[in-house]
């Protein structure tokens, strides 16, 4: 009886425990030599620069959106001077780096997934390590850097983005300027707004690529199995992202107390 | 004489299935040596232990006297480089051409100029015949061109061990045959060869010894008049299927 449980427990929590040991591994991993610092810039590429259609049109569109909503709720207070700054605060602190994050998932995570697990299936990973590389360090770490990098990066333009549709939608709402927009969504902006939500997405950046490359690097069962791992990765690291964005918010509170006032 | 690869009592299981059952087997330095048996005997499997793709539940890989479970990763690294490997599916890198894909252990572990590696990697693909599909992709090219492609990456360091998993498999009998005779052409260059294989026609051109693996055991050993003389019915059932492939 003890024995059987002992088991279940095991069954339960061994992929818990794979799983901490392979991000833990992808942690420390890219400390040591070699950099690639080759790879790290292709999927830097890869996950940076070829996400910035998908994170500007999206951006452009939520500012758009939460301009409209900010307008909607303010406008019963007589306080429609508040909506630049209103918004540029929901966006930095939240909106921009949690959509970033939740696109990059959709986009980058899946295609790790799919690209790792069709080269597991297809014996490439074995052929990396025949060929006496570290096939984890070559396509695990540089995935991890790049995608760490990268978040941040493009949180900034997501948040850009945002502000230009929000200005676009109050321009046509109410005539407003470009220079007054701006000047009145900064007015209450402050680096402690900005820096920590931005940064958190590394931590964002690094779940995406650290939870895809697991999955995709121990796919079994064909082009089912990468399917599979494709659909994981999105999923599962979405899941991570917003449960981790609940514990960053409150570091960011505990850091940064004048955040919450 | 330290063989150039020794395996001691080898024993692995999957899922509770014993695929290798205590197999011990030398393969002298410069010598090719063919591990014949039906598909599903653990003669892939035999094969990835020694390049350290899989570590055996008992027993030893010893490569040029280095036991391969016992080397820190950067010393299985070092192991590696001096063996190449064919895989079965050429496992060709999906995101190179073919010349990079020759080009990439050079590239990782060679000092060579751009020129050099160039010059390296147009001499393999034209050992095996494909010196114009060097800008092609992987998915460009036909099974038999893949394998071309992943024996040109396999002899790219020119390796003194070259394994190989089913190198005629799927491939027509014109190219199986030119496929041998680069595997002969690499033993006369002294490279040592294991080759995986249940085509005896292919065995007989390339191997100076063979052994027979069946449910994982090693049933026979011994060189080809061997084999051919032995009384063993699996042996003779075997050595008599000329068709092979």
């Amino acid at each position: 009886m003890v024995d059987r449980v002992g088991a279940a427990v095991i069954r339960l929590f061994a992929p818990a425990g794979a799983f901490a040991l392979f991000a833990a591994r992808a942690l420390v991993r890219p400390f040591a030599p070699p950099y690639e610092g080759g790879e790290i810039l292709r999927h830097l590429f890869q996950f940076g620069l070829r996400s910035t259609p998908l994170i500007a049109t999206s951006g452009l569109a939520i500012g758009v959106v939460l301009s409209m909503h900010t307008r909607a709720s303010l406008e019963r207070f007589g306080a429609e001077s508040m909506i630049p700054a209103g918004l540029a605060i929901a966006l930095i602190r939240e909106t921009g780096p949690l959509t970033a994050a939740l696109l990059v998932a959709g986009r980058v995570g899946a295609g790790i997934g799919a690209e790792l697990g069709a080269m597991r299936v297809t014996e490439q990973i074995d052929a990396l390590e025949a060929n006496a590389v570290d096939a984890f360090h070559f396509l695990v770490s540089t995935r991890v850097v790049a995608c760490a990098l990268a978040m941040p990066l493009l949180t900034i333009l997501m948040d850009f983005a945002g502000m230009l549709g929000g200005y676009l939608a109050e321009a046509v709402a109410s005539g407003m300027s470009w220079r007054l927009y701006f000047d009145r969504s900064f007015t209450f902006v402050s680096y402690a707004d900005l820096l920590p939500a931005t940064l958190k997405t590394a931590v964002f950046g690094f779940l995406i690529a650290v939870v895809a490359s697991y999955l995709g690097f121990n796919t079994t069962g064909g082009t089912e199995g990468v399917g599979d791992a494709s659909t994981r990765s999105v999923v599962l690291s979405s899941i991570l992202i917003i449960l981790s964005d609940v514990i960053l918010v409150r570091m960011i509170f505990f850091f940064y107390p004048q955040v919450v006032g | 004489m330290t063989p150039a690869i020794r395996l001691e009592h080898l024993t692995k299981a999957f899922d509770g299935r014993r695929v290798l059952d205590d197999v011990t087997l030398d393969v002298s330095p410069g010598s090719a040596f063919c591990l014949l048996g039906r598909s599903g005997t653990g003669k892939s499997v035999t094969l990835r232990h020694i390049v350290g793709l899989v570590m055996p539940d008992e027993g030893r890989v010893l490569v040029d006297g280095e036991d391969i479970g016992a080397l820190r990763p950067w010393q299985l690294a070092r192991v590696r480089k001096r063996m190449g490997f064919l895989f079965q599916n050429a496992a060709l890198f999906d995101s190179m051409t073919v010349g990079e894909n020759v080009a990439f252990p050079l590239r990782r572990h060679t000092t060579l100029s751009e020129t050099d590696i160039q010059a390296r990697v147009m001499a393999k693909l034209d050992a095996v015949g494909l010196a114009r599909d060097a800008h092609k992709m992987p998915s460009e090219l036909s099974g038999g061109m893949r394998k071309r492609v992943g024996l040109a990456r396999a002899m790219a360091l020119d390796p003194a061990i070259l394994l190989v998993d089913e190198p005629g498999a799927g491939l027509d009998p014109i190219t199986t045959r030119e496929i041998d005779d680069l595997l002969v052409a690499q033993k006369a260059a002294g490279v040592t060869l294991v080759v995986v294989t249940h085509n005896i026609p292919s065995a007989r051109v390339i191997a100076d010894d063979m052994a027979l693996l069946h449910e994982g055991r090693v049933v026979a050993r011994g060189s080809v008049a061997e084999m051919d003389a032995s009384a063993d019915p699996l042996v003779q059932a075997f050595m008599r299927s000329e068709a092979g492939g």
